[in-house]
């Protein structure tokens, strides 16, 4: 890879040729129109067709929290609507002793490893039944008994987290791997940096997920160099591109980074690129429409089964939604828990004045 | 029961723990082979080895970002950070990310890390090698603050803050590293959080301070004693949350007091004690409290002495305010 002088710097960003990312060092396994581009020897139908099923799970839910912060109901919501090949396609990438370390753009995660839409639906609220009791804005969750950290606002702190947990299942013998979600953005940022290079020194089993989400417009504040991948050089981790709405290259490109890591050969440096849905190719490129081409090429969905699936989700989040609005909110004496284990004298005093 | 000085005292914490608790690991800028930039780890490394006892790149956001994963997957991590003066590259993390850890996820998780790192001035360090930094983690909410004065307290607090299940900023003022000595039970003992110990009773003037200024208050305590003021000193020993009781209950017998730190006066722990003071025992005051500090400067080289508010400058306020 080499390092390139940008050619549209007055614009502030540059555009990346049409068919880069068919380059041969972008993994991908499926065209635009859902047909097989490499082998697939280690696709499992049954597996694919459950990865498609959580996908379309989460973007329901990312649309309709989606809607319910334009109404105004919930707080300000990002979600990854559309980014469902890098985000699910990930989640089942990992096997279920591995953890994820979210940012706040990614609750659907959750969905992906048994987490309810029920509680997806009350940590949108923040209300008494929201899994982090209503203490941080959308986004914000943790859920631990699904071995997915908390998410949080500052850009990049979760990668050391990661890095750290990884480096801690390593030192205890566990076959353990940490998997971090990060935008391209965070590659600029202290902790990135912090991050690679323990990966590196302590050959952490970690990888390190960049959803370049803005694909083919790549920012020039950002970065200078070609391809976010090549980031890993200096650190010793190597780094991997794929097709990020592709979600069998994602899962491709995850699975074998995570067998990497449990083999002992440490972290790997995943750039997916992501066209997002509401730019020029988002339609084409959509990773639900072209998953389900694939499915529906290959015998295993039908228009019926699509009718079927809508109908369930609907269902759900309508439930999901009347539920968690109807919730309670917190009571407010809550606000003075969790600060410390045991209440201190002082907020005692607050809290009781 | 042995005499140590405070190095040994915390080294002698780590290694029980360390031996009691295989989750326990250190980590920081070279503290495995060399044994730290002070040898508080002094033979760790050859006792546990390398996977718990170790060097790190020179990176304190690394070292505490790591140390975060590593608490979150069930282990007992205590980071050292060569100098608090250096302890901001990490400020994020602490702040944003172990401070909130368990609030903002609804109790799911914790963050039991114990972050210990030298602070205070009085060893030609100059600004980067002295500041008192303490009033800066105290005002973030959901962190415990330690900063122990002799060999015992800094060994039962050690081992205290690494059984603790909230994160413990473990501040050791580096000044009395090797001039503090005395005797230090052997084994396990732990000394609670949050309790200030009266290092000496009096009836006239409560003196209130912490780390290595306890021994400058005990000298001016013990000149005014030839000048007729009778003084209470209070080692507070854990600065947040503080022993509020121990406090007001001296308050209210000697009715005055003087606050001492080296940390800038300005939002200083001080303020926070005065104006406690001021809620719970405002009736009971027989003089306006005093508060002898470091300035509201950057800590100096060549001034250090001036800087510090050493006995001297104790002494003539707790016998003013004695005479008030």
């Amino acid at each position: 890879m080499t390092t390139a002088t940008r050619t549209q710097a007055d614009q502030g960003t540059t555009t990346r040729g049409a068919d880069e990312a068919m380059r041969e060092d972008v993994v991908r396994v499926l065209s635009a129109d859902g047909e097989l581009v490499s082998d697939a020897p280690e696709l499992d139908d049954a597996l694919v067709v459950d990865l498609y099923r959580a996908m379309a799970r989460a973007r329901a839910c990312d649309l309709r929290a989606a809607a319910l912060r334009d109404e105004g109901r919930i707080g300000a919501y990002d979600g990854s609507a559309g980014e469902e090949a890098t985000t699910i396609g990930s989640t089942l990438a990992l096997r279920d002793d591995d953890w994820i370390f979210p940012t706040h753009r990614e609750p659907t995660v959750a969905l992906a490893r048994g987490g309810s839409v029920e509680a997806f639906f009350h940590h949108l609220f923040g209300n008494a039944l929201d899994g982090v009791k209503g203490r941080q804005m959308p986004g914000g969750f943790a859920a631990r008994s699904l071995r997915i950290a908390s998410a949080s606002a500052p850009v990049g702190t979760q990668l050391t987290h990661a890095v750290g947990l990884a480096w801690a299942a390593r030192i205890r013998k566990d076959d353990v791997v940490a998997l971090a979600h990060f935008g391209e953005r965070a590659t600029s940022s202290g902790p990135f940096h912090n991050a690679m290079n323990f990966a590196g020194v302590f050959k952490t089993p970690a990888v390190m997920l960049c959803r370049n989400s803005n694909w083919p417009q790549v920012s020039e504040t950002e970065t200078i160099t070609d391809t976010f991948a090549e980031k890993g050089i200096a650190y010793g981790v190597p780094g991997v591109r794929c097709d990020g709405n592709d979600p069998l290259a994602v899962l491709r490109v995850v699975r074998h980074a995570v067998a990497r890591a449990a083999r002992g050969e440490g972290t790997t440096l995943v750039e997916a690129l992501a066209h997002p849905l509401d730019g020029p190719e988002g339609a084409r490129l959509d990773p639900l429409v072209r998953l389900r081409n694939y499915l529906g090429l290959r015998g295993h969905w039908s228009d019926a089964a699509q009718a079927e699936l809508d109908e369930s989700l609907q269902q759900e989040i309508d439930q999901a939604v009347a539920a968690a609005s109807a919730a309670p909110t917190p009571p407010r004496t809550t606000m003075f828990d969790d600060v410390f284990v045991t209440l201190p004298g002082h907020l005692r005093d607050q809290r009781d004045a | 029961m042995p005499q140590m000085n405070m190095v040994q005292a915390i080294n002698d914490a780590l290694r029980l723990e360390m031996e009691r608790d295989d989750r326990v690991v250190v980590l920081g800028e070279d503290v495995g082979k060399v044994g730290g930039v002070f040898r508080v780890t002094a033979g760790l490394f050859d006792a546990f080895g390398g996977e718990r006892v170790i060097d790190t790149p020179l990176s304190e956001g690394g070292i505490i970002g790591t140390a975060v994963g590593m608490a979150l997957y069930g282990m007992r991590p205590v980071p050292e950070i060569q100098f608090a003066d250096f302890i901001f590259p990490a400020y994020d993390q602490i702040v944003s990310e172990i401070a909130k850890y368990r609030y903002r996820s609804g109790g799911q998780y914790g963050c039991p890390i114990v972050i210990r790192t030298p602070v205070g001035g009085g060893i030609r360090g100059g600004h980067y090698h002295s500041q008192s930094p303490e009033s800066q983690f105290i005002h973030v909410a959901g962190l415990k603050v330690v900063c122990p004065a002799t060999p015992e307290d800094a060994k039962g607090l050690l081992l205290a803050s690494i059984r603790d299940e909230d994160p413990v900023m473990f501040f050791e003022p580096k000044r009395i590293y090797r001039a503090a000595r005395g005797e230090v039970p052997e084994g396990d003992f732990t000394v609670e959080i949050g309790k200030a110990r009266v290092v000496r009773e009096g009836e006239d003037v409560t003196v209130i301070t912490y780390g290595a200024m306890l021994y400058e208050a005990l000298d001016a305590a013990a000149k005014a004693e030839a000048e007729g003021v009778d003084c209470e000193v209070i080692d507070l020993r854990t600065l947040w949350p503080l022993d509020v009781d121990t406090i007001v209950a001296s308050v209210e017998k000697t009715g005055r007091v003087v606050v001492v730190h080296e940390a800038p006066k300005s939002c200083g722990l001080g303020a926070e004690i005065v104006a406690l003071i001021n809620e719970k025992a405002f009736l009971r005051l027989e003089a306006p409290p005093r508060r002898v500090t470091g300035f509201d400067t950057p800590f100096p080289y060549t001034l250090e002495m001036e800087y510090l508010p050493l006995s001297h400058r104790i002494l003539p306020a707790l016998v003013e305010t004695a005479r008030f």
